[in-house]
């Protein structure tokens, strides 16, 4: 009777495993013709899913995740890729799979079309990822709060150095962040770098929270959690658009730049849909789309109409951001530990 | 030869000859004909597959003790047919990988690529279950506790499903500490990683710097710990053991935070704490208090993390006070002891071993908190975020966060082994099976009072923090505009009527199906796996118990993230290939959530007599009857308190599963990440709420299906009817 009973057991166990698997197997032959990795707003990737399907015919599963957690997906599934292209997201994480060879060169017939800063990034980068997108580094500030506590309109990266903004600047912590870490390059590459640590020390104290995630400062400055933050420039026009007391600022001593850039995954199963995508993707129509899912970065392809919310290349001084040098991992692990042992750990 | 032996011999024959060994492409669709024969492992033996051959012989050696029934070595086959089957199996799948040879020796040895073969199907996954419990039987046959085959088969189980879905993938990980970016072994680069000054200094003893992150994690999952279980003991004495009106409420309150997805109770902590905050306008505008950011750093984490784990030492406390038989308390006033002594030496005592857990849990659940730190933290930085952003952050440093892991296992493995030196061997039975006619005595009356002076501000707190969220998904933008709008549910759950009925494009609906569907599979898993281990640590005796019991706690340690991670690199390759599968996300939530089914079911179980079940075995019931029919009754409060639990955590994990998911499952906490990155806060709040009356209702479900305990004891009043509602089963 005991073993009866055992047996009733041991079955239904058995039988509750297998009935999983068989779950897992029904999900595995529904996947799509083309999977995509994306790492923009989930409005814009959705928006970009559903007017490529409706224009080729081919089914895509999109999957939306920060650049950061892609590149992880990425590398941790290097043995057996299960996505086949990899569209957004700031350009380092795509350099850095570019660097250890988890994405493959491609060189599209569009390339014509793009802009020198796209088109340079493609070279840099050994033809592995392609500018799709680029948005300018610069801070903001809560109008509000600014005349509450009478601060005056702080207009260049000095400016963040009054002492009126004691622990009134918000910006993410570079070890976590993109934006940050582009902040850190930029104020290095305007500067010098001696001179770029100065300024960090200083600005430390005026920081009153290093934040994990690089658009925080963007919101925290619309809840009036801070009085000014440091982002990129189109996070916090978003903010603009949906009526925050905010004010975007174009630093006077100029600033550096982010590519949001596209790479094809090594060993993609599906690599023909994924070129036909990268094409597409490159073309005026598709980065169209961008603006319409309240994202306002400056598109890739000359004949885009840059969206008018958008911040004005044309207003903005830009620098000869060094994306080989400073996307490199050496020196980004250089620059991150010089930041932690001289920066993030003086008192405050 | 028992017939459930010879049930799996011919089973092992079903998965190896019948069923398909290999799993199917994703592209192509399989027909009939691939599920039956022709995919099986004799067909692809005989067409090139050679390696798959060897599996024959312990399928042959199973069989003989069928065909010659000599009791004596019958045993010895089956022993050795289970063993050898396992590691055939096991050396193949490692051996042979998708791109031929695995190992660099094997490739220089026979060339390269070497044979390819694909993950592993049903038949393999068949074969081997046969053969591990082919294995425990004949095991079993030999003498093994107590000849008792239930409990071998049971034990062989729980510890495969560990291995596989614990040790595999965390081992896989953790082994990148010991390498350098490039995957070399590199040991130095392990010690300076680990010796590294952000993580042990103690620079804020002596001056205002900050301490190292392992101090931080420490000193808040110590104030967690001890906060969570002085609330959680606070509710559980109301909801016992007072005459409180409005107990009711206050349980349904307490267990709300427990299925607030992640992220919420920060961002209502923010709305209302923060310098723009409600309750900060307020206490400027009429006090003068100066708005400022202390709700960022640690008060803040610590709010959060009160307000959101209380309610697990909630849950595993009532199950304990309830317990605890009122006999040994008359007995303490009959000898003239005042009801407070009676209680600081007779009932304090005997809830050690729920308040031991209780400690442990909410230890342990901060130290693997992510979704507080992160919106919350400030400056303050704990292992959770911190080994999260070395693996997706700037640093892109996977071993840097595998050594991180490291510590947090350690810290975490530390709490383990000091909650069992404090219990010690003492005895904590209250549940017996002889005639227990006390009655409850009520509480001294300061403890009372200091039982309500905690719960009942806190519930009111609890309150305020979600008015905020309920007010938070009906206005447009919390905090700047406050004018009611639909607009949020509207965008998230919208269904239109279309030619063919419904249509739901609403863009939150294929997240929210996906996940209700991963929970309802998940939670039945882990508590039925979470209480078989409970009841095996503490009703049966076998050698390594300890560090079987360890291997149960191990993936809850582990933070999220780590554990995402590591599921990816081990089962997106053969031999168990599951990635991009729902079955995955199960998996990975059921040995997450398995140490809670495990904790509540020892509190519970170890006060339990054994004699109950020692009865049942003397009248002639087997182990498996026992349980049934004696154990599971009395373990009713553990199975709700696993089932809930493990349900809501599927539907708010976080962390874990931003690898895991795909187009396919994507699930509701990846979605609202998603909308908090955007800003989008409205509609972040406003799928929460959906979320929280869905696990609302999956509570009260639950609740109705298992039914309350019934012990023999009277209750104060005289009433019948509670004993009627008690009588639905």
């Amino acid at each position: 009777m005991t073993l009866k009973k055992t047996f009733t057991a041991a079955t239904m166990l058995a039988g509750a495993v297998t009935a999983l698997s068989f779950m897992s197997a029904g999900a595995a032959q529904a996947q799509g013709e083309l999977v995509m990795y994306c790492g923009v707003q989930e409005e814009w990737c959705r928006a970009m899913t559903t007017a490529f399907e409706r224009e080729t015919g081919i089914k895509v599963s999109m999957t939306r995740k920060s650049a950061g957690e892609v590149y992880a997906q990425v590398k941790a599934e290097a043995a057996n890729p299960r996505a086949d292209i990899w569209w957004g997201g700031t350009g380092d994480p795509h350099m850095q799979a570019a660097e250890e060879g988890l994405t493959v060169e491609y060189k599209s017939p569009k390339m014509s079309e793009l802009q020198d800063w796209a088109v340079r990034q493609w070279e840099q980068s050994k033809q592995r990822t392609v500018g799709i997108y680029s948005g300018a580094l610069g801070f903001g500030y809560n109008t509000e709060l600014a005349q509450s506590k009478k601060i005056g309109e702080p207009k260049c990266w000095a400016d963040l150095l009054k002492a009126e903004l004691k622990d009134e600047v918000q910006v993410a912590d570079p070890n976590s962040s993109g934006t940050a870490y582009t902040l850190l390059a930029t104020i290095v590459q305007i500067m010098g770098e001696d001179k770029g640590f100065e300024y960090l020390k200083a600005l430390h104290k005026n920081v009153n929270q290093y934040t994990k995630s690089g658009a925080a400062p963007a919101k925290a400055m619309a809840l009036g959690e801070t009085t000014a933050g440091i982002a990129f420039m189109h996070d916090i026009v978003t903010m603009v658009v949906d009526k925050a007391p905010v004010k975007v600022v174009a630093p006077c001593e100029g600033t550096g730049y982010e590519i949001g850039s596209m790479s094809l995954i090594k060993g993609a199963k599906n690599m023909d849909n994924a070129k036909k995508f990268y094409d597409w993707a490159l073309t005026a129509d598709a980065q169209k789309l961008g603006a319409d899912a309240k994202s306002y970065q400056v598109p890739s392809n000359k004949s885009t109409p840059v969206p008018p919310q958008a911040p004005k290349l044309s207003d903005i001084k830009l620098i000869n951001f060094d994306f080989a040098k400073y996307g490199s991992s050496a020196e980004r692990k250089r620059l991150l530990s010089k930041w932690d042992n001289e920066v993030k750990s003086l008192p405050k | 030869m028992a017939r459930a032996t010879l049930g799996w011999i011919v089973l092992s024959w079903v998965g190896f000859a019948l069923l398909p060994w290999y799993g199917f492409e994703r592209s192509s669709a399989a027909t009939i004909a691939d599920y039956f024969v022709s995919g099986s492992a004799l067909v692809h033996g005989f067409r090139g597959a050679g390696w798959l051959l060897p599996i024959l012989v312990p399928l042959v050696m199973a069989l003989i003790p069928v065909a010659r029934p000599s009791e004596q070595r019958q045993a010895t086959w089956l022993v050795a047919s289970g063993l050898l089957g396992l590691a055939l199996i096991v050396l193949q799948g490692f051996t042979i990988g998708l791109n031929g040879w695995t190992l660099d020796i094997l490739r220089s040895l026979f060339g390269e690529p070497g044979p390819s073969q694909a993950g592993m199907g049903y038949g393999a996954a068949l074969t081997s279950a046969s053969f591990l419990i082919i294995l425990c039987h004949g095991l079993a046959a030999r003498g093994w506790c107590r000849g008792d085959a239930f409990v071998t088969s049971s034990i062989g189980v729980v510890i495969a499903l560990i291995v596989v879905f614990v040790f595999f993938p965390v081992t896989t990980i953790l082994a990148s500490a010991f390498a350098d970016n490039n995957g070399n072994f590199a040991p130095y680069e392990f010690v300076t990683k680990f010796l590294d000054k952000s993580i042990w200094g103690l620079d804020c003893l002596s001056s205002n710097l900050r301490c190292g992150v392992a101090w931080n994690t420490l000193f808040l999952g110590l104030l967690v710990g001890v906060g969570t279980t002085a609330l959680g003991l606070a509710f559980a004495l109301i909801a016992t053991r007072t005459e409180f009106r409005y107990k009711k409420l206050l349980r349904v309150m307490s267990v709300l935070p427990i299925i607030t997805p992640p992220f919420v109770i920060g961002l209502a902590l923010i709305l209302l704490f923060g310098r723009s905050g409600a309750l900060s306008a307020v206490l400027w505008e009429w006090f003068g208090v100066p708005r400022s950011r202390w709700i960022y750093g640690l008060p803040g984490v610590l709010i959060a993390q009160l307000l959101a784990f209380t309610p697990i030492a909630f849950l595993v406390l009532i199950g304990v006070v309830q317990g605890i038989s009122p006999t040994l308390e008359e007995a303490s006033q009959t000898l003239r002891a005042k009801s407070w002594t009676t209680f600081w030496t007779v009932t304090l005592p005997l809830m050690r071993p729920g308040l031991a857990n209780a400690f442990l849990l909410g230890f342990v659940e901060s130290l693997a908190d992510f979704g507080n730190p992160l919106v919350l933290g400030g400056n303050y930085e704990v292992l959770s975020t911190k080994i999260f952003f070395a693996v997706v952050g700037a640093q892109q440093d996977q071993g840097r966060a595998a050594v991180l892991s490291i510590i947090l296992l350690a810290f975490t493995l530390g709490a383990f082994w000091l909650q069992h030196a404090w219990l010690g061997k003492k005895v904590y039975t209250t549940v017996t099976g002889k005639g227990d006619a006390g009655i409850p005595l009520p509480l001294p009356r300061r403890v009372a009072l200091a039982s309500y002076f905690t719960a009942i501000p806190w519930a009111l707190f609890t309150v305020a923090v979600y008015a905020i969220i309920v007010v938070g998904a009906f206005v447009r933008s919390m905090g700047r505009d406050y004018t009611p709008t639909f607009e949020h549910f509207l965008t998230a759950f919208r269904v239109e009527r279309g030619a063919s009925g419904f249509y739901f494009s609403g863009s939150a609906w294929d997240s929210f199906f996906a996940t209700v569907k991963v929970a309802a599979l998940s939670a039945p898993l882990t508590a039925a796996i979470g209480l078989l281990t409970a009841y095996l640590l503490t009703r049966q005796r076998f050698s390594g118990q300890r560090s079987f019991e360890f291997g149960t706690l191990l993936s809850f340690a582990i933070p999220g993230t780590v554990v995402g991670v590591s599921y990816i690199l081990a089962f997106n390759v053969p031999p168990i290939e599951i990635t991009g599968t729902g079955f995955i996300l199960v998996m990975c939530f059921v040995f997450r959530n398995m140490p809670v089914g495990v904790r509540s079911g020892i509190a519970t179980l170890s006060q339990i007599d054994k004699s109950l079940d020692e009865a049942s075995l003397t009248l002639g019931a087997g182990s498996a009857t026992t349980m049934r029919r004696v154990v599971l009754p009395l373990l009713r409060p553990a199975i709700v308190a696993s089932l809930v639990y493990s349900f809501v955590r599927a539907m708010t994990a976080v962390s874990a599963v931003i690898f895991l998911v795909t187009a396919e499952y994507n699930m509701a906490t990846t979605y609202i990440v998603g909308r908090v990155e955007a800003g989008e806060f409205g509609l972040a709040i406003a799928y929460s709420t959906v979320l929280i009356l869905v696990m609302l209702l999956a509570i009260v479900a639950i609740q109705l299906a298992v039914g309350e305990r019934r012990l023999g004891r009277r209750s104060a009043s005289a009433a019948p009817s509670p004993v009627a509602v008690q009588a639905i089963p």
